[in-house]
């Protein structure tokens, strides 16, 4: 298990400018970021994660994209009505990650948990690029973000997505089809083509940021058998 | 930086910018109500007003649960509603738009916060510039003491508080606003604010305001050409105060 000199194998950093104030050698727990899109199997890999995790005596604490204290009732309230233009959308959902960021994830890793990132900046990102937002202006706006450990990209089919949102709930969501885009006014087709952009806008993302891509058009078990070691690996723990 | 001019709006943009207590508002809302009895295509817009954004940012400034990040970020939804769904949308039609402040109060309060300059900029660099930005300047003392004078009690951020400078709220608001006037005179060349002397007296300052205002900005250009037509039932309650001012001007 964990060693009195707590391993840093991985030098802290901000992507860009970063957190006024913080310092990056007081933050001694682990950030974990799942990224993939609804049908993935996201939170039922968080789930397991934390499960084997604190089984194992870490303690975890879990964000997510729109559970600010500060602004996830307004954004949500916003996205229903679709009333938003692009840049507030996009300035709306920075503001609600920064607070995630500077009250939950970096308090959390100053106490040394595990925090575990269902969805980062990335796929806010990715939603934008795909809508046609600058990426430069992205990257600075991102910047005040803190680099994970490791960021695991559950990538599946877009057909395979499809099929495992349908079967879970008889519908497609507005959004995860990218109804606003105008792609097609046919929502399977549009969820289609939406998500194959995002995924091609992912592969670029990679590039630049080094996610793990985890194939997930495997079972369940298969690919938390897959998390679970790498994790292991990152706790210096095999 | 280009100006709506530069872009070929065929609107323009006027911003006036200072310290709490400058006298600004006063200034541009007289303004408007000249531009308005000339007969010109006008709407003002007031910072921190978008609607929905408003609401999570009172939420946030009430309950003290902003940081200087999150402050910068709240303000730059609020004035990215407003300049995307009015601004523009109006700058297109060949409005002259008022802003009581515009980014360059970001730009200043805060990197006062401690946000990095570049950051903040950055955020904001979807926005062009005013064709006419006035920068109401008066002597530090002068400004405290309209608001230290109106106002008996300092809200929290706006007294700086959160910021740790002193545990009393009126010194806070002195070294705050010190520092703001500070990042504002730097910045003051960059983006050709026109400083006005906001000692001067309210009416002698608003005659030059005009004068200003019509020397920069060919007003004719903008005049309505036809009366308006009955408003349609609008569905929002905001619009259908524009029309109203604007008909019976």
């Amino acid at each position: 298990m964990k060693t009195d000199s707590e391993p840093t194998n991985k030098c802290r950093r901000f992507y860009g400018h970063g957190i006024p104030g913080v310092r990056l050698e007081e933050l001694t727990g682990r950030l974990i970021v799942v990224e993939g899109a609804d049908g993935s199997g996201r939170s039922t890999q968080i789930a397991r994660l934390v499960d084997s995790l604190e089984t194992g005596g870490h303690p975890t604490v879990q964000v997510g994209l729109k559970r600010s204290t500060l602004v996830s009732s307004e954004l949500e309230k916003a996205q229903e009505g679709n009333i938003l233009s692009r840049t507030t959308l996009s300035l709306f959902y920075a503001t609600d990650f920064a607070d995630q960021l500077e009250n939950i994830i970096l308090p959390a890793l100053k106490a040394g948990f595990i925090v575990l990132a269902d969805r980062y900046i990335y796929t806010l990102m990715a939603r934008d690029m795909v809508r046609g937002m600058d990426e430069a202006w992205l990257k600075n706006l991102y910047g005040i973000a803190l680099e994970p450990d490791a960021v695991f990209y559950l990538s599946v089919e877009p057909q395979e997505l499809v099929q495992r949102n349908l079967a879970k709930s008889a519908t497609l969501d507005y959004w995860e089809s990218g109804m606003d885009l105008g792609m097609s006014r046919d929502m399977f087709d549009s969820f289609v083509k939406y998500q194959t952009a995002i995924q091609a806008v992912f592969q670029n993302l990679q590039k630049t940021y080094g996610f793990n891509v985890v194939d997930a058009n495997r079972s369940m078990d298969s690919v938390t058998k897959e998390l679970r070691k790498k994790i292991a690996a990152l706790l210096g723990e095999t | 930086m280009k100006t709506f001019s530069e872009l070929n709006f065929p609107g323009r943009l006027i911003a006036v910018e200072g310290l709490d207590g400058s006298g600004k508002s006063t200034q541009i809302y007289l303004l408007k109500r000249w531009l308005e009895a000339e007969g010109i295509k006008v709407y003002f817009s007031e910072w921190n007003s978008s609607e929905l954004v408003k609401k999570a940012t009172s939420k946030g400034k009430k309950r003290e649960l902003l940081t200087p990040t999150t402050f910068s970020l709240i303000h730059a939804t609020d004035f990215a509603d407003r300049y995307e769904r009015h601004l523009l949308p109006l700058l297109r039609a060949g409005y002259v738009v008022l802003c009581d402040r515009y980014v360059f109060t970001a730009f200043a309060r805060d990197v006062v916060r401690g946000c990095p300059p570049e950051w903040v900029r950055g955020n904001y660099n979807f926005a062009a510039q005013p064709d006419l930005t006035i920068f109401f300047k008066a002597d530090l003392e002068v400004s405290l003491s309209r608001i230290l004078e109106g106002r008996p009690k300092l809200k929290f951020f706006e007294a700086g508080m959160d910021l740790g400078l002193s545990k009393d709220p009126y010194e806070s608001f002195r070294i705050f606003q010190g520092r703001i006037l500070e990042q504002y005179m730097a910045m003051s060349g960059e983006f050709d604010f026109v400083v006005m002397d906001a000692n001067l007296h309210v009416e002698k300052q608003q005659v030059l305001v005009r004068k200003l205002v019509g020397e920069r900005i060919e007003l004719k250009k903008f005049k309505r050409r036809s009366p308006l037509p009955l408003p349609p039932p609008a569905p929002h309650g905001d619009k259908v105060m524009e029309m109203e001012e604007d008909s019976a001007a």
